[in-house]
């Protein structure tokens, strides 16, 4: 198990996920960038610390992060960070109502038990929540079943089917269903294209869920 | 049966005047008040230093010892000619390195090597307390190291840390001195003492008691000592400091300097010889009593009790920042503790880091060489000074 979660950490950090000119990873620059500065954040699923640095560095916000791997944990601690070991699907019951102002989950939601109760507790300890994940709707995705009849390999889902920690994959149009289910609001939506450019603001949701390789959701309860 | 030499009553020229130690003594103006409903005066905390309080006095550091620890903590213990106990943590170019921190290290009221206690002199009586002395807690303990704070003149602590009882003393002071702690280090401990780990105490306790030399507690004017019953229950508790495999590592089931078995009750297997060693060298330095007060002050030690019943509230409000550290093969204070200890710090919305460290040594680990924990309070300490806006080196 563990050695998956480290293989887990290493892919979201992998060359493959687009990297801004001073090395940030795209998706994470825009995730800090959804956070007001200052705020409280809670980083659920943290890996190595990277958007936890990333969030005190440039928007000054007092973080804290649960990661899963005891590797991953270490490392944070070492580099100062407030990080505990914990899982995202048992843990998060333990925080109190209002605990942050944003708990962010990137890149991690496909890999949880129950994706919905994890969303559901994110907007109870949180007023913000900032969810990215893969989309499992971008067309190489859909090309590869269609056509070579096999599960889909990218290089953001690089894993085989027998061997991933991704349980739960969804695209972003069934994440938009979920939302609507639970009755959160959208606040902030953009999809990443593989270069991790945002796609064009005004394109309908079905463009999106075909040419985008990444969602990223600023999302905050309805009342 | 343990073969203990007779041991000169340094024991008791210790309680009352250690040696390579400062004193810091309260007279009848500053009772400590015990959680037992009664005052502990005059007393007195024997302590070292280790550093330069800095002119802010913000780089004051307390470490708090564990239970058959003491104030020696990074310098030669005067009994045993052994390094510091915490000497892998403590020291230049270490975690904690006295060119940066201002380090204290108190003996715990209870203990043996120059804070009040039961091997010390009774002011009323003129010899040693005994079982006179007043039982103490943890809270007591750091109540009297609070003082002691007073007495040098020291506001806030930029952090407190210490392992097993040391760990539980963290607790204590986080809970009941939150705006006196910056930063807290409870490292192999738990909020509270558990039903096994009370057993096993009481096992050591009865070990001491059934011991004739005990004579009631009262062998030091009797002059007599129950070192077979102290050896016995440091034998006990040893075993639990460490790991099944640790034990199989170090010793397995190999023979003490013998080809075979003896068919005897000698120590055939080296963990035998070993843990009579353990036993043998431990009454040279420590008191039967001291050992009966201080295994109580861990089992009374119940952090959610003393806050109405909800851990959390023990920790309400709180500021100060939380680096919480386990080990995989510690069964005394297990990983299970140290995450209901997180669990409660988050319910508080506390700042806290929480790591487990893979390793076979036991309990004892935090003793030892461990790279990786030192790399985390490294690194704990360093986003704490950057929080604290400590400067220098």
């Amino acid at each position: 198990m563990s050695t998956t979660i480290n293989d887990f950490n290493a892919a979201k950090n992998a060359a493959k996920i687009a990297r801004t000119s001073n090395g940030a990873r795209v998706d994470l620059v825009l995730v800090s960038q959804m956070v007001t500065r200052g705020a409280k954040v809670l980083d659920v699923g943290c890996g190595d610390g990277e958007l936890l640095h990333l969030l005190g560095e440039s928007r000054d916000v007092d973080g804290r992060g649960i990661e899963l791997s005891r590797e991953g944990v270490n490392e944070c601690v070492a580099k100062g960070l407030a990080v505990i070991q914990g899982d995202a699907d048992t843990d998060l019951g333990d925080y109190p109502d209002d605990a942050f102002d944003y708990v962010i989950l990137s890149q991690t939601l496909q890999a949880t038990r129950h994706p919905r109760v994890v969303l559901e507790h994110m907007l109870r300890i949180g007023r913000h929540a900032v969810v990215s994940f893969p989309n499992f709707g971008h067309w190489t995705v859909r090309l590869q079943l269609l056509f070579a009849g096999h599960m889909p390999q990218t290089d953001i889902l690089p894993y085989s089917w027998y061997d991933t920690p991704n349980i739960h994959h969804c695209t972003i149009k069934d994440f938009v269903q979920l939302c609507n289910a639970i009755g959160v609001k959208i606040e902030k939506a953009v999809a990443l294209n593989a270069w991790g450019s945002p796609l064009r603001l005004n394109a309908p949701w079905w463009f999106w869920n075909l040419f985008g390789e990444q969602g990223v959701f600023l999302l905050s309860r309805k009342n | 049966m343990v073969d203990v030499q007779s041991l000169p009553d340094q024991i008791v020229r210790d309680a009352d005047h250690p040696r390579d130690s400062l004193i810091a003594a309260f007279g009848p103006d500053k009772p400590l008040k015990l959680d037992a409903g009664v005052a502990l005066s005059p007393f007195q905390i024997a302590y070292t230093t280790y550093g330069t309080l800095n002119a802010e006095r913000s780089n004051a550091v307390m470490v708090c010892h564990a239970l058959t620890g003491d104030q020696y903590v990074a310098q030669v213990h005067p009994v045993t000619r052994k390094n510091g106990w915490w000497e892998t943590l403590i020291g230049p170019g270490k975690p904690l390195d006295p060119a940066r921190y201002f380090i204290i290290c108190p003996n715990v009221i209870g203990g043996c090597m120059g804070s009040s206690g039961p091997a010390s002199t009774n002011p009323k009586t003129g010899t040693p307390w005994g079982l006179e002395f007043p039982v103490v807690t943890i809270r007591d303990m750091v109540r009297a190291q609070a003082m002691l704070l007073d007495h040098l003149g020291i506001d806030t602590l930029f952090a407190v840390v210490g392992g097993s009882m040391g760990g539980m003393q963290v607790l204590q002071w986080a809970a009941s001195y939150p705006q006196r702690v910056f930063a807290a280090l409870p490292i192999a401990c738990a909020t509270r003492h558990s039903a096994q780990n009370i057993a096993f105490h009481e096992v050591g306790r009865q070990a001491i008691m059934a011991d004739p030399d005990w004579r009631g507690g009262r062998y030091h004017l009797e002059g007599s000592n129950p070192r077979r019953g102290l050896a016995v229950a440091r034998m006990g508790a040893h075993i639990t400091y460490l790991s099944d495999a640790a034990l199989h590592r170090k010793f397995g089931r190999k023979f003490q300097d013998r080809e075979n078995p003896t068919f005897s009750f000698d120590a055939d297997f080296e963990v035998e010889s070993y843990l009579r060693h353990q036993g043998i060298t431990f009454v040279e330095r420590f008191d039967a009593n001291s050992y009966l007060y201080l295994t109580r002050a861990m089992d009374y030690f119940d952090l959610a009790a003393d806050a109405g019943g909800t851990l959390a509230n023990a920790f309400k409000g709180t500021q100060t920042r939380f680096c919480v550290i386990s080990f995989t093969s510690d069964w005394l204070f297990p990983t299970s503790e140290s995450r209901a200890t997180v669990h409660a710090l988050n319910a508080s919305s506390a700042r806290v880091s929480f790591a487990e460290i893979v390793t076979d040594k036991g309990h004892d680990a935090f003793l030892l060489d461990e790279p990786e924990m030192f790399g985390i309070v490294r690194g704990f300490l360093e986003g704490a000074r950057k929080a604290r806006g400590l400067t220098g080196k």
